[in-house]
C-alpha cells in the first residue's frame, strides 16, 4: 500500500499538472505558436527525433565533461586549501569575489577567448559548478567531530590514515550536497552557453527554433532538457545511494 | 604504572588564564582500577587526557609505563564519554580500527574482536553498523574497540554517562568482569559514587576550581562486586556516605 502510494502519488500529481496544461490550451483556445499543448510537442519531436537525440547527446556531452572536471578539481582545490590554512585565507576570498561574478555575463567573453567549439561551453559549464563543490567539500572536511579527532590521536594514526579511514569518509555526505546542487547547475551553464553560442546543442535548438516561429520544438528541447537533468541529478544521487548508504540512516 | 607528580594544567580564557588542574598527585599501580570522581568542572577529563598524552602538562610530570608522557601511545587504550564509531564501519569494522591503525594482520585481529564482541553480548550483531545498535551497544563496541589491543592502561572518561541507568548498571557489571579476568591498570573519571565503589580498588575525590585531589580513599570490598548483592552490605554503605560526604564539603556552590 504505501509502496503504490510512494510511487503513484507524484505521478499522479504529473499527470494531473499535464492534464490542466492541455485542458487550458483547449478551453481558451490558445494557438500552439504561444503555448502549445502536450501532444503538439510529442508531435514535434516525432518529426525529427533523431536530430533532437543528437542535439540532447551534444548538451550532455558538454554537461558531463564540464561536470567531470569541475568536481575532480573542485575536490582537489577543497583538500589543499582545507590542508593549508594559510592558502585558504589567502585564496578564499578571491574565489568567493569570482562566484559572486554572474557566470552567464561571462558567456560571450568565452567565446571571444576560446571560439565557437565545444571549449567555450564546457568551460562555462565549470565555472558554474566548480564553487558548491569546493564549498561542500570543504565543510564536509572541516566537519569531523572532535571525539573522532581525539580518537584518530588516541590510536597514533598517522596523518594520512587520520584522513584516508576518518576526516574524508566523514565528508563525503557533505560532498554529495555539493555535487547534486553542482550537476544541475551544470545543466544550467551548458544551456546558457549553447543560447550564447548556438553551434549544437539543445540550448542552440532552442534559438533556431525560436527564428522559424516553431514553439513546439523549443517545447520538446525544454521537454528534453528538463529530463535530461533530472535523470542526471538521480544519477548523482544513486551513486550517492551506493557510496554512502549509512548518510541517510544517521541524518535520520 | 602511571605516576603523576605535581602536575598543574591551566587553559587560555579571556582575561588571563584558567587553572584546570593544580599540582596533582596521583599514583595507580599495575592492574590497579582508580576511580577518579568530582563534580563537572574539577577537571577529571582533563586529568585523563593529560595521562592519554592528548594534552600536555604546563608542569609537573607524568609517566606511563616508565616512560615520560609526549604523546599517545598504543599501549594506552581511551574509551570516550560517546562512542565515536565510524558510521560507516559495522561493529566489527569499527572494533578492528586500532588493528588497522597499528598496520598490524587484520585476519587475527578479527578473532579476537570477535571474541570481544561475543564476551560484552554482542554476538548477533557483528555486522551491524552503529545506527542499527541502541546507545548501550554502540558503548560495549566501543569497549571493545578499546580493549582489542590488549592495552596496558585503559583510560575511561565517562563511558556510562550518556546511557540509562539499567544499562549503566549491565555495563557496569561486564566492565568488571573483563576487568577481573584481564586487568589492565585502568583510570576510569565518573561523576558517580556508586559506580566509582563497584568498580574501583581505590577512589580519588578530586575538588573543583582548580582541580586538586581532595582524598584517595580505598575501596576494601571483595570482588565480585554488584550492585543488586552489595549495595546492602555496611562497607558498601560507608563508603559511599564517606564519598558523598567529601564530595559536599569539597563543592563551593
Amino acid at each position: 500500500m504505501t509502496r503504490i502510494r510512494s510511487a503513484g502519488l507524484p505521478l499522479l500529481g504529473a499527470v494531473t499538472a499535464l492534464a490542466i496544461w492541455w485542458a487550458g490550451t483547449v478551453v481558451f483556445g490558445i494557438r500552439p505558436f504561444f503555448l502549445p499543448a502536450p501532444p503538439d510537442i510529442v508531435a514535434a519531436f516525432r518529426r525529427e527525433p533523431a536530430y533532437l537525440l543528437r542535439e540532447a547527446g551534444s548538451t550532455v556531452a558538454v554537461t558531463v565533461t564540464g561536470f567531470g572536471i569541475a568536481v575532480v578539481t573542485g575536490l582537489l582545490l577543497a583538500m589543499v586549501l582545507t590542508a593549508w590554512r594559510a592558502l585558504e585565507r589567502a585564496t578564499l576570498p578571491v574565489l568567493v569575489a569570482l562566484n559572486s561574478v554572474p557566470k552567464v555575463a561571462v558567456a560571450p567573453l568565452l567565446v571571444v577567448w576560446l571560439g565557437f567549439g565545444a571549449q567555450p561551453k564546457i568551460v562555462l559549464v565549470v565555472l558554474i559548478c566548480f564553487f558548491p563543490v569546493v564549498v561542500a567539500t570543504m565543510a564536509g572536511l572541516t566537519s569531523t567531530p572532535v571525539e573522532l579527532s581525539e580518537l584518530s590521536r588516541s590510536l597514533s594514526a598517522s596523518v594520512w590514515q587520520a584522513y584516508v579511514k576518518i576526516r574524508l569518509p566523514w565528508a563525503l555526505p557533505q560532498m554529495f550536497v555539493g555535487l547534486k546542487v553542482g550537476i544541475s547547475l551544470a545543466v544550467i551553464g551548458a544551456v546558457v552557453a549553447e543560447i550564447n553560442n548556438p553551434t549544437g546543442g539543445l540550448g542552440a535548438v532552442i534559438v533556431l527554433s525560436g527564428t522559424s516561429f516553431d514553439t513546439p520544438l523549443a517545447f520538446a528541447a525544454i521537454a528534453l532538457l528538463a529530463l535530461l537533468s533530472t535523470a542526471l541529478f538521480y544519477l548523482v544521487a544513486g551513486l550517492e545511494r551506493l557510496l554512502v548508504p549509512w548518510a541517510r540512516a544517521i541524518s535520520g | 604504572m602511571i605516576v603523576v607528580e605535581r602536575v598543574s594544567r591551566t587553559f587560555p580564557a579571556r582575561s588571563g588564564s584558567v587553572a584546570a588542574l593544580h599540582e596533582i598527585d596521583l599514583t595507580v599501580a599495575e592492574g590497579e582500577f582508580v576511580a577518579v570522581i568530582g563534580r563537572s568542572g574539577c577537571g577529571k577529563s582533563t586529568l585523563l587526557r593529560l595521562i592519554a598524552g592528548l594534552l600536555e602538562p604546563t608542569s609537573g610530570t607524568i609517566t606511563v609505563t616508565g616512560r615520560a608522557v609526549r604523546a599517545p601511545s598504543r599501549e594506552v587504550a581511551l574509551m570516550q564519554q560517546q562512542p565515536a564509531l565510524l558510521p560507516w564501519r559495522t561493529a566489527l569494522g569499527n572494533v578492528l580500527l586500532p588493528v588497522e591503525m597499528a598496520r598490524q594482520p587484520r585476519a587475527e585481529g578479527a578473532v579476537r574482536a570477535r571474541e570481544l564482541l561475543d564476551a560484552v553480548g554482542l554476538a548477533g550483531f557483528h555486522h551491524r553498523h552503529p545506527y542499527e545498535l541502541s546507545g548501550g551497544m554502540q558503548q560495549r563496541v566501543a569497549l571493545c574497540r578499546a580493549l582489542i589491543q590488549r592495552p596496558r592502561v585503559l583510560l575511561m572518561d565517562e563511558p556510562f554517562s550518556a546511557l540509562d541507568a539499567l544499562t549503566r548498571e549491565d555495563m557496569a557489571a561486564q566492565l568488571q568482569a573483563l576487568h577481573l579476568a584481564r586487568p589492565a591498570t585502568t583510570v576510569f573519571v565518573t561523576h558517580s559514587i556508586q559506580e566509582a565503589v563497584l568498580l574501583a580498588d581505590r577512589v580519588a575525590v578530586l575538588s573543583p576550581r582548580p582541580g586538586r585531589v581532595r582524598e584517595v580513599l580505598t575501596i576494601d570490598i571483595p570482588r565480585p562486586r554488584s550492585l543488586g548483592r552489595s549495595a546492602a552490605l555496611p562497607a558498601v554503605a560507608e563508603c559511599v556516605a564517606h564519598l558523598h560526604d567529601v564530595l559536599a564539603e569539597s563543592g563551593d556552590d
